[in-house]
């Protein structure tokens, strides 16, 4: 009998509590600029899922931001699994969709096929070009592809430059072409520095001429990650440079646990704001602005202005580039940061060329 | 008992199965329709565990919540409305109409090859960890001679199936081989083929042989229109679908009426007994993970020569993980194995359609599969929630042993 009594006090109270606070909202609440609301921005994910901290999330942002701007109707379809690419985009087809954005290659051949089938909707697809052996360009799809060997370049000459120990190491998630782009730019950024200053600065972890290095295999596993970091500081790195993903959280870690002694540099987004914690070892970031490219490829849908033409982010038009310095804005001598610039310009002018393969072609 | 009999007919539709003698029960029903009823009340329950999670991450929900005291009412509605809309999503997406179904059995296909390449090692015995190894590898032999062979119609499919069916039964012959031969627990030795076959699949994509013309990235060609399953109508479903049917039928009649399986079944009841009995243990280990193996492989084939898939790191997917548990729903039968994985993928295809229409994460899908299997393992829990449900001799242990007890 006391349990009844006590639980009903209890609930008395929550009753009261709960009464006291909030009250209904008037329904008046259709502020801001819904002009659009009509239009659907759509976006379908790959088997990543929206959640991936990585390059799935990055372009969601844009999307979001798209709709937040202009006021549209988003809706998004994520993917459990290569299966669900047709089903997805076959369903935002019939949802009405007036721009269709795939994130990533494997959503090639349904965005292709949709594309063609639907050419009063506009496509976009991040990180895959139309197969050049398949008849090319299609008229209604735009492709959003990032040259970010160029600043993983300048990420490698300020790794070179700021190492004391003379070896700076990287690893990979799985090694694919938008992984190894990062490392192909580092690895020649560091030997760039080497030729300019004759130093011997050492990367480990990947060799861009034979195209062998180290991987996680995943873009999940911490765990992974940090042993990988770890191998690479045993090995005499003190700044480290991960290409996988959350994976290459672990990589943060085992930097922050040597309380100094390694520093990192991010990828994909400002490692500064997305994952603030490990600021303090992080140098820098080479930014892949997927959110941006996005966000521009949906609202040029909803000006009327889109063109199929291939975006290609590189230093010149800011679709990749070296995010600020943060905490280490101080550290870093100023003559390093102003042969960064130059650098900057000279891959801009075409002065200095990076080789690697998987660079995306020039549109 | 006559109105849980009727749920039982409809639990079941299809008795067809090979039911066991009816045992004298206590509750006088047979052990099929008891089993039935507790995957029906996993199901519902799963169902209500799910609601719960659309509630409670529902936005509309928690902005009605902030007010509770003020109108408490819009809490409820707000909440019905919320897991009305997205089970009726989830059910027009698997069910309604023709597309839906055929996307349901689409997604199906692979996981009923899988169940029983998983089921059929069980009932041996043995736990088949390793389909999702033994499909990749029928994935990347029946995709290798979709690509590079060039054969007339009819013939180009067959023998792209039969490349799979080598693939699978080759991956699952070698667990087999080492169980028999030297004693390796299949577990460990199927979970490390998995890590071979993913690490494999990922070199291979690498390799210009693999890999599409003109392409840096880790995605081969699609295969040749003849290498491909005909597809009915204009829908994804495809001739996989009949295959995994007369797949099942084959296990059944492998597993009830020929001597071989009677063989499997009775090491898989008590290996010791059968060895002093005259069976080769040994063959029967073997020849029950060729042909699990070679199931899972069909399941590859379903992958790359029916639903217009490439080969690409993902093409296996979860199936391989997804096939356990379709087993496990099967409690080991043929015919339950089908249905189970019908109903998880009928759940996918119904969840791609409810996260699009009420934008709920595809993630609850997985939830209510795996509380569903939860609950089916663990048959006394759902009895001290169902109080009405008849008692079952032995289900947990039949679970824990493997379906021999």
């Amino acid at each position: 009998m006391k349990k009844y009594v006590r639980g009903t006090a209890i609930v008395g109270v929550l009753t009261l509590a709960v009464a006291a606070c909030g009250s209904k909202p008037t329904d008046s609440s259709s502020g801001g600029s819904s002009a659009n609301k009509d239009f659907k921005a759509c976006m379908v994910s790959d088997s990543g899922g929206f959640d991936d901290k990585s390059f799935n999330q990055t372009s969601y942002k844009g999307l979001q931001d798209a709709v937040k701007e202009r006021g549209l109707t988003e809706v998004k379809a994520e993917s459990k699994s290569d299966n669900d690419y047709t089903t997805n985009m076959t369903a935002m087809v019939s949802a009405k969709c007036n721009v269709i954005v795939a994130v990533g290659f494997k959503l090639e051949d349904a965005t292709e096929k949709a594309a063609r089938a639907n050419p009063s909707i506009k496509f976009a697809i991040v990180d895959s070009a139309p197969d050049p052996t398949k008849g090319g360009p299609i008229a209604n799809l735009k492709p959003l592809l990032f040259n970010t060997a160029q600043s993983s370049f300048q990420a490698g000459y300020l790794a070179a430059a700021m190492t004391k120990s003379g070896k700076v190491g990287t690893f990979g998630g799985l090694q694919i072409p938008t992984v190894t782009i990062f490392m192909d730019g580092f690895a020649q950024g560091v030997r760039y520095y080497n030729t300019q200053k004759s130093k011997n600065v050492q990367v480990l972890g990947w060799d861009d001429q034979k195209q062998k290095g180290l991987f996680t295999g995943d873009f999940e596993d911490k765990a992974k990650g940090q042993n990988n970091a770890q191998n690479l500081i045993t090995q005499g790195a003190d700044i480290v440079f991960p290409v996988a993903g959350p994976s290459g959280l672990g990589a943060l870690q085992a930097a922050k646990a040597s309380n100094g002694k390694v520093n990192a540099i991010w990828v994909d987004t400002d490692g500064c704001i997305s994952a603030e914690e490990y600021c303090s070892v992080l140098m820098s970031s080479v930014e892949k602005g997927m959110d941006v490219a996005v966000k521009d490829a949906v609202i040029s849908v909803v000006d009327n202005k889109f063109d199929n033409t291939q975006f290609t982010g590189t230093l010149q038009n800011g679709g990749t580039a070296i995010a600020p310095f943060h905490d280490f804005d101080s550290k870093i001598p100023a003559d390093v940061k102003s042969e960064l610039d130059t650098i900057k310009a000279d891959i801009i002018s075409g002065k200095i060329t990076i080789e690697s393969k998987v660079q995306p072609k020039a549109s | 008992m006559s109105p849980e009999e009727d749920t039982d007919t409809t639990v079941e539709p299809a008795p067809a199965a090979p039911a066991p003698a009816q045992e004298p029960e206590r509750s006088g029903l047979p052990s099929w329709a008891i089993q039935g009823l507790v995957s029906l009340s996993a199901i519902v329950l799963a169902l209500v565990v799910g609601a719960i999670l659309i509630i409670v991450t529902d936005d509309q929900v928690k902005a009605a919540a902030g007010y509770f005291g003020a109108a408490p009412m819009d809490t409820f509605s707000a909440a019905a409305s919320a897991v009305g809309d997205a089970y009726k999503a989830l059910a027009v997406g698997a069910l309604g109409g023709i597309t839906p179904i055929s996307e349901s059995l689409t997604q199906a296909t692979p996981l009923i090859c899988g169940g029983l390449a998983v089921s059929l090692a069980f009932r041996t015995g043995l736990f088949n960890i390793g389909a999702q190894g033994q499909l990749i590898a029928g994935a990347i032999l029946a995709s290798y001679v979709g690509f590079a062979w060039h054969l007339p119609a009819g013939l180009h499919l067959i023998v792209a199936i039969l490349a799979g069916l080598l693939g699978g039964a080759l991956w699952g012959g070698v667990v087999g081989l080492l169980k028999a031969r030297t004693g390796a627990h299949e577990v460990i030795v199927t979970i490390m083929l998995n890590y071979v076959a993913i690490y494999l699949l990922a070199w291979l994509l690498t390799t210009s042989t693999f890999r599409r013309p003109g392409r840096t990235d880790p995605i081969s060609p699609i295969v040749d229109g003849n290498a491909q399953y005909p597809q009915f109508g204009g829908t994804r479903l495809h001739a996989g679908f009949i295959l995994a049917l007369l797949a099942a039928v084959f296990v059944w009649w492998l597993l009830n009426r020929s001597t071989v399986g009677f063989e499997l079944r009775a090491v898989g009841a008590n290996a010791d007994a059968s060895r002093t009995a005259g069976m080769s243990v040994g063959r029967a280990y073997i020849i029950a993970m060729v042909v699990a193996g070679a199931l899972a492989g069909l399941a590859g084939t379903q992958q790359v020569l029916g639903t217009d898939l490439p080969l690409t790191d993902g093409v296996a997917a979860s199936v391989g993980f997804d096939a356990i548990t379709v087993a496990l729903l099967g409690r080991g039968t043929p015919l339950g194995t089908v249905l189970a994985g019908l109903l998880f993928g009928a759940l996918n295809a119904g969840g791609l359609q409810m996260q699009l229409i009420t934008q709920t994460p595809l993630t609850l899908t997985t939830v209510l599969q795996a509380v569903i299997v939860l609950f089916v393992a663990a048959p006394a829990l759902v009895r001290s929630i169902f109080r009405f449900l008849p008692k079952e001799r032995g289900i947990g242990a039949v679970l824990a042993k493997g379906w021999n007890g």
